[in-house]
């Protein structure tokens, strides 16, 4: 079930550069929330007509609020930096599938990149078990005290090499040579390829978070979709971000396909 | 208001009252019925079906304008045989008409999917002959009259339900291509499909669409909609389904006054689920207002 609330806005502040951190009371989407699941926001404004998708960075079904870390990058998310506490915003959701999880596995490995860190807290805090968590940025790293906090070992990597490594999370994956029943990523594209590549090397499943362009958020204007492997593995089709996505195997996505 | 003051008959078709969805918008509605009460719809129009599963364009596929979006699908869907056996069952649970696009590359292909929906429990059939994002089919039947003629009465061989012909603005006179499809054929018609239109990033050097063209659609476009039917409905004499940019009851009144039998909301699901629901309720309101017993009583009334 999804849910189209006008949701209060409780905190909305600059959490690091342009990355804000908004805190939202919505009863109704909270208590159906999952990890790596999205919501949409509208912006209410005639020249921005398109709701921004922004995932999930805590769910807490208890006081019936949602925590979003997003990154201001056009029009859209500015405007969403100018509401302040206790202004109104229509939101819809919980949109999308989530992350799988499997109470088999133990040993978790948790790759965000940039602004696909944030939907991995809320995992992180749902799995049982062993939780590393590799975080790859430009230079500022996010959320790296709160993953610690809930007791994950935290890798960080940076293209400028300010913060841990001085490279990506491929980097750390080589170089700590890290087991796991079970991989989650968020990022960029080519990070989501290069670590499902590794994965498949190292006979690991792997769980990747995709993002593209949309229109709707809920399967109808088919406008986000991703080249999924069909039963032969030759062939592929197109599947929909929002509705059957975000979230897709590694192996199940044709990586190479034109 | 008495029950009947809203409803509307197109080619033989009565719908309890003129709303309906632009075919892409809506899915087949099952995305919509978390949302509204899908029974309260005079039609559902469902998005375009092809003969064959056809997989659409590469991403990015849309881009928001100023007031509006591009859009560059390419008509992705899972063919008919899939849609006759998923999609139907589950629209004929409500209580309001179906109306099915068809799409195709080829006259061939139109008359395929046309033949295969023959004998399935759908009200109308509106043919695509105005998609801008195929390279071929779609638009390139819809800019030339003979060829829409051609392609409509080809197809009105196969056909077993009245047809609507889906038009393109992107021609220099639609008047001209309405009259060739109704010579053709064509049982009603419904305009406007999307304006092409382009979007450049300028930080990347590249067009934010794959496809780099696409079809222009939303609220920024409704003047150049209602203009079109306004002409149309003047030229001839067959039903239209007005469409473009309609996003409430006070829009659907003037494409109604311009001529227009039936409208359909589009782009305005994208960014309110519920917009079907209340341009229904505004149309109510304003026939309330300004003591309309009939819809029929305002349809046309511009010279």
């Amino acid at each position: 079930m999804k849910k189209l609330v006008q949701a209060v806005i409780l905190k909305n502040e600059c959490y690091v550069d342009h990355i804000f951190d908004m805190l939202l009371s919505a009863r109704e989407i909270a208590e159906l929330a999952n990890p790596g699941q999205f919501i949409n926001l509208y912006t209410g404004k005639g020249e921005m007509l398109l709701p921004r998708p922004i995932s999930l960075c805590e769910i807490n079904r208890k006081e019936g609020t949602l925590r979003l870390l997003y990154q201001e990058v056009g029009k859209g998310t500015q405007y969403f930096t100018t509401l302040q506490k206790n202004d109104t915003i229509k939101v819809m959701g919980p949109l999308g599938n989530g992350f799988f999880i499997d109470k088999k596995c133990q040993k978790h490995i948790l790759i965000g990149g940039g602004i696909g860190v944030p939907p991995l807290l809320e995992l992180a805090k749902t799995l049982q078990g062993t939780v590393s968590v590799l975080i790859g940025a430009k230079s500022n790293p996010i959320l790296v005290k709160e993953f610690e906090k809930i007791g994950a070992a935290v890798f960080v990597a940076t293209d400028d090499g300010s913060y841990g490594i001085h490279g990506t999370v491929l980097d750390i994956l080589k170089k700590e040579a890290l087991q796991a029943d079970m991989i989650y990523a968020c990022g960029p594209k080519a990070m989501l390829k290069a670590t499902s590549d590794w994965a498949e090397q190292n006979k690991m499943s792997i769980q990747v978070s995709m993002e593209e362009r949309m229109a709707c958020g809920i399967g109808a204007c088919v406008g986000c979709t991703v080249k999924i492997k069909k039963d032969s593995k030759k062939d592929w089709e197109n599947r929909k971000v929002c509705k059957d996505g975000p979230v897709f195997w590694g192996n199940e996505v044709a990586w190479n396909a034109q | 208001m008495h029950n009947k003051a809203m409803s509307v008959t197109i080619a033989g078709v009565e719908m309890k009252n003129p709303v309906t969805t632009a075919s892409g918008t809506f899915g087949s509605g099952k995305e919509f019925g978390e949302f509204i009460d899908l029974n309260q719809l005079g039609a559902i129009t469902v998005k375009g079906v092809a003969s064959i599963p056809w997989k659409g364009n590469d991403t990015p596929r849309i881009a928001e304008t100023y007031g509006g979006m591009l859009n560059s699908v390419g008509l992705q869907n899972p063919g008919a045989e899939y849609f006759i056996q998923n999609d139907i069952p589950f629209l004929r649970q409500y209580d309001t008409k179906i109306i099915v696009n068809i799409c195709g590359h080829t006259i061939e292909e139109y008359c395929e999917v046309a033949e295969k929906l023959a004998d399935a429990d759908i009200d109308l059939l509106e043919l695509n002959i105005s998609c801008p994002n195929v390279t071929a089919g779609g638009i390139t039947f819809g800019t030339e009259p003979k060829m829409a003629e051609k392609v409509v009465s080809e197809v009105k061989k196969y056909t077993k339900q009245p047809l609507i012909v889906k038009l393109t603005p992107n021609v220099t006179d639609i008047t001209e291509i309405a009259k060739a499809a109704v010579c053709g054929g064509a049982d009603a018609l419904s305009l406007i499909n999307t304006l092409q239109g382009m979007r450049i990033d300028i930080h990347n050097k590249k067009t934010i669409l794959a496809n780099k063209i696409g079809g222009f659609s939303g609220p920024a476009i409704k003047p150049v909609a209602l203009r079109m039917v306004y002409q149309t409905a003047k030229a001839v004499d067959v039903p239209i389904i007005g469409m473009g940019g309609i996003s409430n009851g006070e829009d659907a009144i003037e494409f109604i006054m311009a001529g227009a039998t039936a409208v359909a909301i589009g782009t305005a699901n994208f960014f309110n689920p519920m917009a079907t629901i209340e341009t229904i309720d505004g149309i109510q309101k304003y026939m309330q207002q300004y003591h309309i017993d009939n819809i029929d009583d305002i349809r046309g009334i511009i010279d």
